[in-house]
């Protein structure tokens, strides 16, 4: 290594000579950092996103490696939220990668004392059923002077808030086709 | 707003950083009041009577905008003389019923229109949270009002507001809210000199307004305060509601909501709605003006996209398919018809009422108490394990062996493992594209839902029972694709949109709509979102490359309209009131409005249009009437139906407060909903005995690093470190009073539950006098639950439950509490400890707070601090 080369390894000679006078850039690479890459430059895809918490509605771009995400960041271009996230949304890759999440049905049997496994197909038959059968148990036509109810006040639900349009519209659609009123969620709250 | 919308709140730096001055109100000091300008402390609970102080300075001052007041609000508008206000009646307003509980409407009327036109059963309406329908179906008020434009006739509603409000002096507000006079007035100075022609002012709220037994009315004083200073429909104006969930707005658009259907159609009632014209003149009011004429189209596309080929003219297009509502059938009622065993099944979607909703111990009783729970959900949450990690477990009031509860945890996908759209706060709905699959058995929802509802036709397909006619009518055809056969989120999106039945066109347009069956839309203020068969929520220009209104990012219902009632924004004439402030305004030259957003009103409808005697619907808009929904074309300053608690906000207290109303007899909402149920006790509250057994003002809300009932923070490693325990924030005065040291331990008690806290001495929450007394005040987090890497009690758990009348919200804002050094006790010796003070404030036997208190005199002498 010559003086010259030794010198222009020191992090202030380049911030004061080159283009980097604050020192938050180029200027302040090592040999290591230089040869680091970023994962939004390796990534094999980007998704263009939206944050999952508060409703500002702050754009988000997921980046995918290998089928997983690897990364994700604020979108420059939203005019909401122009690239920033806050610590929640920051830690939005931490949310859908966390390993507390589940990720088989678990079914808790009446009286039982511990979760038990349960295929997804097996359960949804089994909802189906117990739908149909208290939709059945409880059903009303008719008021005490012959107007028609055509519901069920044996079934309920909450939630939505977090859901898409799309998802809400046919929980509201199937739940209504049903008979089910008692459908709610975080807006009432 | 720094707390829970930090990326929001970056444009009010910026709007600080060209000269705009901030406030923050808040019972306690956080984030944004380190960058405000002015920190006003307040008294939680108070918040009308801050406000109504606003409007007494305005009125006593005449720093109205009084060109926009006289010609956009209803200020000119006579009232009839039967009206008697709260100040003639100890804080009632003419008309309550006390069978009931509500208030006859007739007597708020508009002088000289007939009294049927305003008549409605307002205990239906509270019952069923319809008391908003004057907002969002167009009160039932002609169109045609006798007016007073120099604002001098005493029952004009100006001088009507102003003799309401005349008692909210800068002495009462410090009285009621705990706010100095001159902190108080600097705040009133500042909002009323940044609004008129050149400057608009902005307010800004969240579910610290909505969540309490006067909650509507918070909000209705903030809109007479920006009617007043002109600051609605126009750019920097607005009451502005910070949602707090990521498409919140949507599911309150396109409702999973009781009481509505999408697009804020009401869901019938059975005795008010029999037929499909009953139901639609219930919300047309035939002969009545605006937009809201054109009911019968909107609710004719919903029933043809529900029911398809099936829905015809001769059948009312299967508008008897429609389940009836009878009474309050919400969520806080579900609870209570849980723990009483009347619901057999309940779905849970990316909710946890076991720590996030109010009484805690009553949400999860109620679960412990159910045939079958589904619960979907991202993580193992609290009210998936209540059968066996619940508070309860330890009290013995939930034993595992002998709960039926049968569970069905099932994994759902998370946000970027499906496409949809969420609608954000303004209304803007956002497409997400996917980014990989849900790993395991985890899928959306659109999934499970799709997939159960072809499961129970399948089932279904052979039956002759009528009541099955509706699930197999329905039209439910999603193409799917992929492995697991998730339908096309986009295939939705173009139903809610709606097309042309015979073309398949894709309508660009509410206006484009018909009733005769001939077209189809899901929700009619979305249409438009899919117009050119392009996903137009989809859309990314980027923000750089825009104009500031930003039109092609996203799309914003209804017909990308960013600022709502923009024809404010000019003057009358179709002129901007300003350069500074210019908009929407009239070209005419080419005899239209242009500007920079999409007008909000029809686009060559000139000015100086004036409706024929008889117009209704969209015709009897005049051209210089912005509030085009409004059945008179005006922003009300005055309520003359509709707000089922009263046509002006009136300051009452908390349901739970330690202090007697100082501004009138009546002390607390005298048309709250209440529920008389065992489970529900309530601390008592002056003119009560025994307040003083709970002396402490409690309150709750976000940290920046949570989110709601903690789902989704305190099972993600990164966030759960930044807030890891439970704490309670109390002063040094009261630490003091009640001996509790800094980052040792308390418990706070109420007639519910006590929960316990780390201690936080700071001097972010402050003591008030309030009416010649100090009022401790202590904050906590609602983020805590006994699941996830952090733990903590829930404090909502301390909650009892009382609703908002108009829309069935709960008080879970505000209470009373006792405050204790030390952990909470275990086992049995917590329900004892409970009971004890239950026994002490005399409610062992129940007793809830009288509705009306007007015959007690409003001395202090039951106040027993």
């Amino acid at each position: 290594m010559g003086v010259r080369s030794w010198f222009e390894g020191w992090p202030v000679y380049r911030q004061l000579t080159g283009t980097d006078p604050l020192g938050r850039g180029a200027a302040a690479k090592s040999d290591g950092s230089r040869a680091l890459t970023a994962r939004t430059d390796t990534a094999d895809s980007m998704a263009r996103s939206v944050c999952p918490y508060c409703a500002v509605g702050c754009g988000q771009r997921v980046f995918v490696k290998d089928g997983q995400v690897s990364q994700i960041e604020g979108d420059p271009d939203s005019p909401i939220s122009r690239g920033r996230l806050c610590p929640k949304g920051s830690a939005s890759k931490s949310l859908v990668t966390s390993p507390l999440r589940q990720t088989t049905v678990r079914y808790r049997r009446p009286y039982g004392t511990e979760w038990e496994n349960l295929d997804l197909d097996t359960a949804l038959n089994m909802i189906a059923d117990r739908v149909l059968a208290a939709r059945d148990e409880t059903w009303e036509d008719v008021d005490a002077e012959g107007r028609p109810l055509n519901r069920t006040l044996g079934i309920s639900s909450l939630g939505g808030a977090t859901l898409d349009n799309e998802e809400n519209y046919l929980i509201k659609k199937l739940f209504t086709a049903m008979g089910a009123l008692q459908i709610e969620n975080q807006a009432r709250i | 707003m720094a707390e829970a919308h930090p990326v929001g709140f970056q444009w009010v730096m910026e709007a600080k950083r060209r000269g705009a001055k901030v406030f923050h109100v808040d019972p306690r000091f956080t984030r944004t009041s380190a960058v405000a300008d002015s920190y006003l402390p307040i008294r939680a609970g108070t918040d009308i009577a801050l406000l109504g102080g606003v409007v007494h300075y305005i009125l006593d001052n005449e720093l109205d905008f009084r060109e926009y007041v006289v010609a956009y609000t209803n200020a000119a508008t006579i009232v009839t003389e039967e009206y008697a206000d709260t100040e003639d009646m100890h804080g009632l307003f003419s008309g309550f019923n006390d069978d009931n509980a509500t208030y006859d409407q007739a007597s708020w009327r508009y002088e000289g229109h007939p009294q049927d036109q305003t008549t409605r059963d307002s205990e239906t309406q509270r019952e069923t949270a319809a008391g908003l329908e004057n907002e969002s179906h167009g009160a039932p008020v002609g169109g045609e009002t006798e007016r007073d434009e120099t604002l001098q006739h005493p029952r004009c509603v100006y001088q009507i507001l102003k003799r309401h409000f005349a008692r909210y002096t800068p002495e009462m507000v410090e009285r009621v809210c705990g706010i100095p006079q001159e902190k108080f007035l600097e705040l009133a100075h500042a909002w009323t000199e940044n609004s008129g022609r050149d400057r608009t002012g902005m307010l800004v709220y969240s579910v610290g307004w909505t969540q309490h037994s006067v909650g509507v009315q918070y909000i209705r004083t903030g809109a007479i305060i920006q009617l007043l200073l002109g600051n609605v429909g126009r750019p920097g104006g607005g009451v502005m509601a910070l949602r707090g969930h990521a498409s919140i707005q949507g599911s309150t658009d396109i409702p999973t909501l009781f009481n509505l259907l999408p697009g804020y159609l009401p869901m019938p009632h059975h005795a008010e709605h029999p037929t499909l014209d009953k139901w639609v003149d219930s919300i047309a009011h035939p002969g009545q003006k605006g937009f809201w004429g054109n009911a019968r189209t909107y609710g004719v596309n919903l029933l043809k996209a529900y029911w398809g080929d099936a829905a015809t003219a001769d059948n009312d297009y299967c508008y008897g398919y429609m389940p009836r509502m009878t009474g309050d059938h919400g969520t806080y009622q579900q609870v209570l018809d849980m723990i009483d065993g009347k619901i057999k099944g309940y779905f849970l979607l990316g909710q946890n009422p076991a720590v996030g909703s109010a009484h805690g111990r009553a949400q999860r009783l109620g679960m412990a108490n159910l045939d079958w729970l589904v619960v979907r959900d991202l993580f193992m949450i609290e009210s998936a394990t209540f059968w066996q990690n619940a508070p309860e477990i330890e009290t013995g009031e939930i034993v595992p062996e002998r709960c039926r509860t049968e569970v069905f945890f099932l994994p759902a996908a998370s946000h970027v493992e499906k496409e949809g759209t969420f609608t954000q706060t303004q209304r803007l709905l956002q497409w997400r594209e996917k980014a990989v699959e849900p790993p395991g058995d985890a899928r959306s929802e659109l999934w499970f839902f799709y997939h159960l509802g072809r499961v129970i036709r399948e089932r279904l397909a052979t039956s002759t029972k009528p009541r099955d006619r509706a699930l197999l009518d329905l039209t439910w055809d999603y193409p799917t694709h992929g492995p697991h056969a998730e339908p096309s989120a986009e295939s939705v999106l173009r139903e809610i949109n709606g097309y042309d039945v015979a073309t398949g066109r894709p309508l660009a347009s509410f206006t484009e709509m018909k009733d005769d069956g001939s077209t189809v839309g899901g929700c009619w203020i979305y249409t438009g979102v899919y117009a050119d068969g392009v996903n137009q929520a989809a859309r990314r220009k980027p923000g750089s490359e825009q104009s500031l209104v930003a039109p092609e990012w996203g799309w914003a219902w209804p017909a990308n309209r960013r600022i709502l009632y923009n024809r404010a924004s000019a003057d009358p004439d179709g002129n901007p009131w300003s350069e500074r402030k210019r908009y929407i305004w009239w070209d005419a030259d080419k005899s239209e409005w242009t500007g920079y957003d999409v007008p909000d009103f029809e686009k060559t409808k000139p000015p100086s249009y004036r409706p024929a005697h008889d117009a209704s619907g969209v015709a009897g808009i005049a051209g210089d009437d912005p509030f085009i929904l409004q059945g008179d074309g005006k922003g009300w300053l005055y309520a003359p139906t509709g707000v089922l608690d009263g046509p002006m906000p009136t300051h009452y207290e908390p349901v739970e407060s330690p202090v007697r109303n100082p501004l009138y007899r009546q002390q607390a909402n005298p048309t709250r909903k209440v529920y008389t149920h065992p489970i529900n006790t309530l601390n008592p509250s002056p003119p009560q005995e025994h307040s003083d057994v709970f002396p402490y003002v409690f309150t709750v809300s976000r940290l920046t690093e949570h989110h709601t009932a903690g789902a989704m923070s305190r099972n993600v490693s990164p966030l759960a470190e930044l807030q890891p325990e439970m704490f309670v924030e109390v002063s040094p005065e009261l630490a003091a009073l009640r001996g509790l040291s800094h980052l040792g331990w308390a418990h706070l008690v109420t007639s519910r539950a006590a929960v316990e806290a780390k201690v936080l001495v700071t001097d972010r929450v402050t003591p008030l006098r309030v009416d010649g007394r100090i009022i401790h005040q202590v904050w906590l987090p609602y983020h805590f639950g006994f699941e996830g890497l952090v733990t903590g009690d829930s404090a909502n758990d301390l909650f009892g439950i009382t609703l908002d009348p108009n829309v069935l919200i709960q008080e879970s804002k505000v209470g009373t509490c006792d405050v204790r050094p030390g952990r909470r006790p275990r086992g049995q010796d917590l329900v004892d400890l409970v009971v004890d003070y239950r026994r002490r404030s005399g409610n062992l036997v129940h007793r809830y707070p009288p509705m009306v208190t007007t015959d007690v005199a409003d001395s202090s002498s039951d106040q027993e601090a």
